[in-house]
């Protein structure tokens, strides 16, 4: 067999018929992430596609599908009612096909509102880059630090109403750009306001902190996210993001504790999930040893 | 003269038009209701009642659903338009939508929604039969007017939100509420939910 090149599966109806087609941003082993708009070309969106897979059962296939989008998007519009940044969620489609459509292929699909910024691991990654050049490592840190606590802030949250994120990692945390104003105004008390007219050779150093210091959290990709109020299943929640956060900013290890001190301060129940993590760290994720 | 407004909705084939049409102190409510039930074919319009109605993208939203759902064959009532009121629920219950978003004898605002299904229907001919049906003021299908009608403590009690996330709202939101740029927020938050609601749908 030949190695071919990768052909993204064609999407589904409706979207045989945007103009323009979406774009496709990101993939995994599941779904496949595009760009496109709700129902004016003026209203950017997210579509999730996930598409059948050959080679299971059809009817196996279609329930896998429909189960996964189903929870997943439950799981966001009942954040989202709780007042909880995530994005809102605009149509889903997971049921097979009748009629003329029937045979245009499986699959299933959820449009969500588009989140205009970046993941947190890019604005890290960025960080990280800026951080070596600008002498100003100190304020970074501290930024960095604040954006840590925010992101405390929320998980706690989404803990406190019974979600279970499943695969936090700092990709699947947004970073949604400001409101647009200009940043002389908005970083007004902010400190070292002098002092970044001292290093004007660095420009992204303002873009940087205008995201890390008011830059608002949005959490996405609740694929695998789970129902569960046991501290076991919180503390579990929180290791992922502490290890995939060690692994990927390895340079940034010393601030992801603020985000453990924030979610302890966030609710009563937090510190014990926190004692619970201790636990986890000693043995791993997996609590029985079975399978 | 009524005044008809033709979209075309992204994804949706350009043929599918969708006319829109606002009447305000629409007085023959009851005989419009009474066309619907008794399945008069003249009338295949989704009536719907404005005061339920939060914005443009809130019907337009349900629009799209009942479309979608009739282009893959799964109606689950008589025709798209019907389908339109019942994507507008929030519930599995045909009549409790028809009797919540439709059109009820008591109605003062009303939508028109007609979706072009064949090419004989046109904006005219749709301008044509309701400008002689319909007795009431037909004005422009906008963000303003629609907002205009809207019943929002209806539209919260309908999707049972409102209560927790508001008076949080209020609390973070402290000194501030009530100011103009607040309320939108309030409106566009509203929104987001509801149309997760509204996807969510039927969907088990």
């Amino acid at each position: 067999m030949s190695a071919s090149v990768f052909s993204p599966p064609h999407l589904p109806p409706p979207f045989v018929n945007t103009v323009p087609p979406p774009t496709l941003i990101s993939q995994g082993a599941e779904a496949l992430l595009y760009r496109t708009h709700f129902l004016q070309s003026t209203h950017p969106c997210a579509l999730k596609y996930r598409p059948s897979k050959p080679y299971r059962h059809p009817t196996l296939d279609a329930r896998l599908t429909k189960h996964r989008i189903l929870s997943e998007a439950r799981t966001m519009v009942r954040m989202r009612k709780e007042g909880l940044k995530v994005p809102g969620v605009l149509g889903v489609d997971c049921e097979p096909a009748h009629g003329d459509n029937a045979r245009k292929g499986g699959g299933g699909w959820m449009m969500m509102e588009w989140v205009e910024g970046q993941t947190a691991k890019d604005l890290l990654v960025a960080v990280k880059e800026t951080r070596k050049s600008c002498g100003r490592e100190e304020v970074l840190r501290e930024q960095v630090r604040n954006l840590m606590h925010r992101i405390g802030t929320i998980l706690c949250k989404m803990h406190e109403i019974g979600v279970i994120h499943g695969d936090l990692t700092t990709s699947n945390l947004m970073i949604r750009h400001g409101a647009q104003q200009p940043h002389g105004i908005t970083d007004g008390h902010a400190e070292g306001h002098g002092r970044a007219n001292n290093t004007s050779g660095i420009e992204t150093e303002p873009i940087l902190r205008e995201a890390l210091v008011n830059g608002e959290v949005v959490l996405i990709d609740f694929g695998l996210a789970t129902s569960s109020i046991q501290d076991e299943d919180k503390a579990v929640d929180l290791y992922v993001l502490e290890r995939a956060f060690g692994s990927t900013h390895p340079e940034a290890e010393d601030e992801f504790n603020e985000v453990l001190k924030a979610y302890g301060e966030s609710s009563r129940g937090a510190r014990v999930v926190l004692k619970r993590l201790e636990d986890v760290r000693l043995r791993g994720r997996k609590k029985s040893m079975i399978g | 003269m009524a005044l008809i407004q033709t979209l075309s909705l992204a994804h949706l084939p350009p043929s599918l038009a969708v006319h829109v049409a606002l009447y305000q102190e629409v007085t023959n409510a009851s005989f419009l209701q009474q066309q619907l039930l008794l399945g008069n074919s003249d009338f295949e319009y989704a009536f719907i009642d404005a005061s339920v109605i939060l914005s443009p993208n809130h019907l337009l939203a349900a629009v799209f659903r009942a479309v979608n759902d009739s282009d893959n064959g799964r109606l689950k009532s008589r025709n798209v338009h019907s389908e339109i009121v019942f994507a507008l629920s929030p519930n599995n219950n045909i009549a409790t939508s028809f009797r919540t978003f439709g059109i009820l004898p008591t109605t003062r605002s009303l939508l028109v929604v007609k979706i072009s299904t064949n090419p004989s229907i046109t904006a005219s001919s749709i301008s044509q039969h309701l400008s002689a049906t319909i007795e009431g003021t037909a004005i422009e299908f906008s963000k303003d007017n629609i907002s205009k009608f809207t019943d929002i403590k209806k539209v919260k009690k309908i999707y049972k939100i409102g209560n927790k996330t508001d008076v949080q709202e209020r609390k973070n939101r402290g000194s501030e509420k009530g100011t103009v740029v607040g309320e939108l927020d309030d409106k566009k938050e509203m929104e987001v939910v509801i149309l997760g609601m509204m996807a969510l749908r039927g969907q088990t």
